[in-house]
């Protein structure tokens, strides 16, 4: 700590190009790139600290708290996921919800059922880790083992990327502003390339295109779906993949799937699309709040899967000339 | 007894995260009680009432609702002692980004949420940056995405912190924070004790009731706005 105090402004913000951001927070810029970081805050007017509320300890102790973070996130590794368990609660009028579900890495399981039977709640289990502190009572082991409260909070290592079924953006932001400061929270480097590249990506999947100017609260549904799904993708390394609903918004969802089941992931998608429930091998069934049945994909239902396909194309010709503008008297 | 600040931008959902860990403390056979300071009105009041728990209000007027927080939280400690509680919990009203209730060696904790904006962390003073826990709500409201990029904000303004999401609806981390509320330092009494960060002067002729605008009424400590000349 006393070291970076005596290290010179303009080699500190080449080093840590963060830093430049972090002290714009306390209202400090630069102007004396030659000066000591020590002399910097030395030269500031303690009515500078007062109007910010903050004094120089506590901003030396963030300063301190700050860099420990980005050295730290740079070395460590999130812990490897082999399995996760899903132990039953009850559904939503207390009934027991037996069952003890293991998914193993490299697989892909489904879950379908009614509108509100609580498909989302499921996922928002797993995200969450829930120890039996959620409306469903259940339990959520890794690897076995009752996961690390500290890892539940980590705001570094995440374990579950959650691609959520609402998708509606409050920041005032722009979309490459946002993807920005989105990578740079997950202490990523080289994020220059990766923005255009996920911007790029998005507007593959999503219709109209979007622009890196185009503020995020703009977007339409579809196109901010499509721009999630490009930055869950490459953004994160999280072991295990939450899907709600890719199908919804138009978006070209073979396409999308394939960016985010990669494998070496435990993947799990709600859905109430039959070709995305039956690419899975397994589906849970869930009713009323509960886990009602696990069905495993059978052969037949794989070789349906390729009649269903084409009767999906059919439909997605279709839904281009509607789009086009064409009319449909003739099929 | 174990006493705990909690501050936050207004509707943040402090009372809702306090309901949830008031319950859970009750269900494992402790007492808590609560205070709520504000300006004008409250209704949280009511809610502490209806879990069963004892609760003062403190209705500042027209004093900085943080500024009257100072003045009397030594005789809500003294009230809560006296009723045998095993935590107290005192919400403010968190109108005020420049002032804050936290006192050095009181569990201070902060409650912001995710629908605020990028740019709240930086704004929010000394209620944020001193806290010891920062609580965020409404995450179900937006993505993964945004959580995490607002998290990093936060943590950008208090790099020490304990950061949590709490639902205050579900109550989902309410466990975790309740647990810490039960690792807070008991507190018996406040003389004696040092906020964490001072409270702003606000001794000018308005602070004493003046009304009228102008120079010539203004008196004591005044602060000038810098024009600055943009050139077109
Ligand atoms: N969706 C959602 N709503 C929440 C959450 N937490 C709180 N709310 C809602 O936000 C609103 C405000 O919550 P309160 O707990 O009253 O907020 P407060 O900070 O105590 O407000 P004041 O005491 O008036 O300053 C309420 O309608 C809550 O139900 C949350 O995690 N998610
Ligand atoms: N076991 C349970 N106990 C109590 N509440 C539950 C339970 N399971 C789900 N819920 C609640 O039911 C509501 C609807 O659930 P959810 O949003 O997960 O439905 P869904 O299947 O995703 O619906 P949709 O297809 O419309 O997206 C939520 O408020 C959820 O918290
Ligand atoms: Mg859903
Ligand atoms: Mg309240
Ligand atoms: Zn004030
Ligand atoms: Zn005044």
């Amino acid at each position: 700590m006393i070291d970076i105090l005596e290290k010179k402004i303009g080699h500190l913000t080449a080093e840590f190009p963060p830093l430049t951001e972090f002290f714009s927070d306390y209202g400090i810029t630069f102007n004396d790139l030659h000066a000591t970081l020590g002399e910097t805050l030395e030269g500031l007017a303690e009515e500078h600290y007062e109007d910010m509320g903050i004094d120089r300890e506590k901003l030396l102790e963030n300063l301190d708290g700050f860099l420990q973070r980005v050295t730290l996130s740079e070395i460590a590794e999130a812990p490897t996921v082999s399995e996760i368990t899903i132990i039953g609660g009850h559904d939503k009028n207390g009934h027991p919800e037996e069952i003890e579900l293991t998914l193993l890495r490299g697989s892909v399981t489904s879950i379908v059922g009614p509108t509100g039977s609580g498909k989302s709640r499921l996922l928002a289990d797993i995200e969450w880790m829930a120890q039996n502190d959620t409306p469903t009572g259940r339990t959520i082991r890794v690897n076995g083992q009752k996961p690390d409260p500290e890892l539940r909070f980590s705001l570094e290592y995440k374990l579950v990327a959650q691609l959520s079924q609402n998708m509606n953006f409050v920041m005032d932001t722009t979309v490459a502003e946002f993807v920005f400061m989105h990578a740079e929270s997950r202490m990523i480097s080289a994020i220059d390339t990766l923005v255009a590249d996920i911007i790029a990506q998005a507007n593959l999947l999503a219709g109209e295109p979007f622009t890196a100017q185009t503020p995020v609260t703009a977007l339409s549904g579809g196109q901010s779906r499509a721009l999630m799904i490009a930055d869950t993708a490459f953004l994160s390394s999280s072991p295990v993949v939450l899907i709600d609903e890719i199908e919804n918004a138009g978006i070209d969802r073979k396409k999308a799937l394939s960016l985010l089941v990669r494998k070496e992931k435990i993947v799990l998608m709600a859905t109430h699309d039959p070709i995305l429930a039956l690419m899975a091998e397994r589906r849970l069934i869930i009713k009323n709040g509960g886990i009602q049945k696990i069905v495993t994909t059978t052969s037949r239902e794989k070789e349906n899967l390729i009649k269903l396909e084409e009767i999906d194309n059919k439909f997605l010709a279709l839904r281009t000339r509607l789009r086009s503008g064409e009319m449909l008297e003739e099929l | 007894m174990k006493l705990v600040t909690i501050s936050g931008p207004p509707s943040s959902g402090k009372t809702a995260v306090l309901v949830n860990v008031i319950k859970s403390i009750k269900n494992s056979g402790l007492h808590a009680g609560a205070v709520k300071y504000d300006c004008l009105a409250t209704d949280d009041d009511a809610l502490f009432r209806s879990l069963g728990i004892p609760v003062q209000t403190g209705l500042s007027g027209n004093l900085c609702p943080d500024h009257y927080f100072v003045s009397n939280i030594e005789e809500c400690l003294k009230w809560g002692i006296s009723l045998n509680l095993d935590l107290l919990v005192s919400e403010s009203a968190g109108l005020c980004n420049r002032c804050s209730p936290h006192i050095k060696g009181v569990l201070a904790v902060c409650v912001i949420d995710n629908l605020m904006g990028v740019t709240t962390p930086k704004k929010i003073g000394p209620m944020l940056k001193f806290a010891d826990i920062v609580v965020i709500t409404k995450g179900d409201i937006v993505s993964q995405a945004e959580r995490e990029v607002f998290a990093f904000q936060v943590r950008r303004a208090n790099a020490k912190a304990k950061i949590m999401h709490v639902n205050g609806i579900t109550g989902q981390g309410a466990s975790e924070l309740t647990s810490l509320f039960l690792q807070a330092p008991e507190t018996e009494t406040l003389d004696g004790g040092i906020l964490r960060f001072s409270m702003p002067a606000a001794l000018c002729s308005y602070c004493l009731g003046e009304t009228k605008i102008g120079m010539e009424h203004q008196l004591g400590n005044v602060k000038r706005i810098k024009i600055k000349q943009e050139q077109p």
